[in-house]
């Protein structure tokens, strides 16, 4: 059952300067992305900083505003509705307690001023989950129970939490309204890597005992690959590649993805050939793409025709899609023969 | 299970000065409510044989060195022939004993029971004895009751004001901020326009406003509503700066995401977390709207005769003959000093209690 579909969703941020605020450039954030949500799937995305990763996180939930493409929303009944429209008071309660989201810093995202209590009550109340108060503190004792946390902690404020339990927090609150769709942006990159597992396997489990779905926005591979059914390669706003997580680990396609496997440093640092890592520079600045591939510039097998068109992608195996001119002009080759 | 509240006291108790200023604010808001029985006398009466005397001293042992409880002996005036200073001289040959709840001239309790019970005082005709604590004033009217009726506007109008323009700026900062776009450059502007006003001029314009034939409750409080309209555009200002950035942290964006109401957020998280500076901003307001109401006072437009207030009392103290020879004039200002420095002390405790992150280390 699918949950949620983006299309061609673009989303320019407006660059404004002088008296008058007159938009003088755009930060191109998103261009053309494509996204499919079913169901109990766990979808990862992954790019370097500035891809858009997390802009699209925020798109769909509707803390931005797109600036073209649609976002369809399945709600439970099975209506579809386009989010990007303003939506009817009560399909909107649902798309809000449907789609939920951990953000990136447990430190900033949990009110220092509200006891955890507040913090998780907030969700609950504004859905009018119980008419009885005492019902509801009983349900946030239980959810803190579930994400590994004592009942007691409800009391407590943010500050006296280290970053693993106000992590664990920050999800007992999204999942506190029972969503379809938990949207994690980057939950695991302030915490330490030990502490790191524990968030992920919490994800997990809580998954697999809600069937709800996850879109799971990271630049660490390892972390998306453990986690996601699904991969999406996200580069300066566009989808370069998208395969299944197996798929697109033992057989990347996009010379970006290659790239970026090369450049996870192996556990053990003398097996690390960090010297061999052929992506260099960074990326380009989204106020100024360059035309074509956005790629081109740091790709080791550019071709002629990258600087002047953007590749289309095409499925190089079954519902794995690439969008790069070299792999493109393979799997034609491929076809004809 | 310990709530905000019960930690918020828990906090303010252990800070001393806090506790202090509490305390002396209490003490005055006490008397503020009792004036009227408290004060000996009614604060408009005026005492023609006691044009400025000099507080009375009480004694408790006469000439010859007896206890006698607590008395005071009666004035009489007379000019010195040579400076033709007034002089007042103690008529020793007669004690005229301080009692307790003494009758004398009639009030309304709290404006509902009448009465004519006084605290303390002396049963003996004004022409010839009176018990003035802080002495008399120019038409012999006893500056201790002047004091004590004034503060019901002093001690009032700075706490009103200082709410409303709070409330005021704290919302529209807020909303300003919040929105964002043409909501907030319309916000911005116009509050730019009002803060480039002289201030003293603006308060008289305002002032001149409230029509002379109006009841003297009502001058007062449209002198609250001529403080706070323009004592807010600072909050404002500093308000919207703070949920400018209060609004990119994450904890506001998962409000919205949770599909929390605008507005809610706006009360809920944002307002909330300007709390300390709000506090801190309403404790250092309230001494500039209780001087603001004496400035309007002083010049002849805020809070009018019969009517008084720690400001129009003040404005008797302005020459400075008047002070050489009658300094007790100046009492009402010691008023103004302590209840300025006990709101200082309380804010700063509730700064500090408000404040989650200091539990841990007071713990």
């Amino acid at each position: 059952m699918k949950i949620l579909a983006v299309r061609n969703l673009k989303k320019y941020f407006p660059i404004r300067s002088g008296v008058f605020l007159q938009v003088t450039g755009w930060v191109r954030a998103l261009q053309a992305v494509d996204l499919d949500i079913e169901q109990g799937v766990t979808v990862g995305i992954v790019g370097e900083s500035g891809c858009g990763k997390s802009t699209l996180g925020r798109t769909i939930v509707k803390i931005y505003e797109p600036t073209a493409g649609s976002i369809t929303y399945h709600d439970p009944d099975g209506h579809v509705h386009d989010i990007t429209r303003g939506l009817p008071r009560k399909v909107r309660a649902t798309f809000r307690r449907d789609v939920q989201m951990v953000f990136q810093n447990p430190y900033d995202s949990l009110d220092p001023r509200m006891t955890i209590r507040d913090i998780i009550r907030e969700p609950i109340d504004t859905h009018r989950l119980f008419a009885d108060s005492k019902v509801a503190d009983e349900y946030v004792g239980g959810l803190l129970t579930k994400v590994g946390l004592y009942p007691e902690y409800a009391r407590r404020y943010p500050h006296e939490f280290s970053g693993g339990q106000r992590q664990r927090i920050a999800i007992a609150r999204a999942i506190s309204v029972k969503p379809r769709l938990l949207i994690c942006d980057e939950p695991t990159s302030a915490l330490d890597v030990s502490v790191q597992s524990q968030i992920i396997n919490l994800l997990k489990d809580l998954q697999r005992e809600t069937n709800m779905s996850l879109i799971f926005i990271s630049h660490n591979l390892d972390v998306v690959y453990h986690m996601s059914d699904r991969i999406i390669v996200m580069y300066l706003g566009h989808v370069l590649e998208s395969a299944p997580s197996h798929a697109l680990f033992d057989r990347p396609a996009h010379p970006y993805t290659q790239a970026l496997m090369a450049a996870v440093p192996s556990w053990n640092p003398r097996y690390r050939k960090l010297g061999e890592v052929k992506l260099e520079g960074e990326p380009p600045s989204p106020i100024n793409p360059p035309p074509g591939c956005p790629f081109h510039p740091r790709c080791p097998h550019r071709l002629d025709v990258c600087d002047r068109v953007m590749p289309e992608a095409v499925e190089v195996a079954p519902a794995h899609l690439c969008a790069c001119h070299l792999v493109a002009d393979d799997t034609a080759r491929k076809a004809k023969a | 299970m310990e709530g905000t509240r019960a930690r918020i006291i828990r906090s303010f108790r252990r800070h001393r000065l806090g506790m202090a200023g509490l305390a002396v604010l209490t003490v005055l808001y006490l008397v503020m409510i009792l004036a009227d029985f408290i004060a000996p006398y009614n604060f408009t009466a005026t005492h023609r044989n006691f044009i400025y005397a000099p507080p009375t001293k009480i004694r408790f042992f006469d000439e010859d060195g007896r206890w006698r409880g607590p008395f005071v002996y009666p004035l009489t005036r007379s000019r010195d022939p040579v400076t033709f200073q007034l002089v007042f001289t103690e008529d020793r040959s007669r004690i005229v004993p301080v009692k307790l709840f003494v009758p004398g001239e009639e009030y309304k309790l709290m404006g509902l029971f009448k009465t004519n019970l006084h605290l303390f005082g002396v049963e003996e005709s004004p022409d010839t004895a009176m018990v003035l604590p802080f002495g008399a004033d120019r038409f012999g009217r006893c500056v201790f009751s002047r004091v004590l009726v004034g503060s019901q506007v002093s001690l009032t109008v700075g706490l009103l004001g200082t709410f409303l323009s709070v409330f005021i700026g704290a919302i529209v900062g807020a909303l300003s901020g919040y929105y964002g776009g043409w909501v907030d450059i319309g916000i911005q502007r116009f509050t730019e326009l009002l803060r480039s006003f002289p201030r003293i001029p603006l308060w008289l314009a305002l002032a001149v406003i409230v029509p002379p034939s109006w009841p003297s409750t009502w001058v007062y409080f449209g002198i609250v509503t001529v403080l706070s309209l323009i004592g807010w555009m600072g909050v404002a200002r500093v308000v919207r700066g703070m949920v400018l950035s209060l609004r990119e942290k994450e904890f506001v964006l998962a409000a919205q995401v949770m599909g929390v109401p605008s507005m809610k957020i706006i009360t809920k998280h944002l307002i909330p977390n300007t709390l300390s500076y709000l506090i801190v901003v309403s404790t250092l307001s309230i001494p500039g709207m209780i001087l603001g109401e004496s400035t309007i006072s002083f010049l002849g437009l805020g809070i009018k005769e019969p009517m008084t207030s720690w400001g129009l009392l003040l404005k008797q103290a302005q020459s400075l003959s008047e002070l050489q020879s009658h300094p007790w004039l100046m009492v009402p200002g010691l008023f103004i000093i302590v209840a300025v420095l006990s709101f200082n002390f309380v804010g700063d405790a509730l700064r500090d209690a408000v404040d989650p992150y200091r539990t841990v280390e007071k713990v």
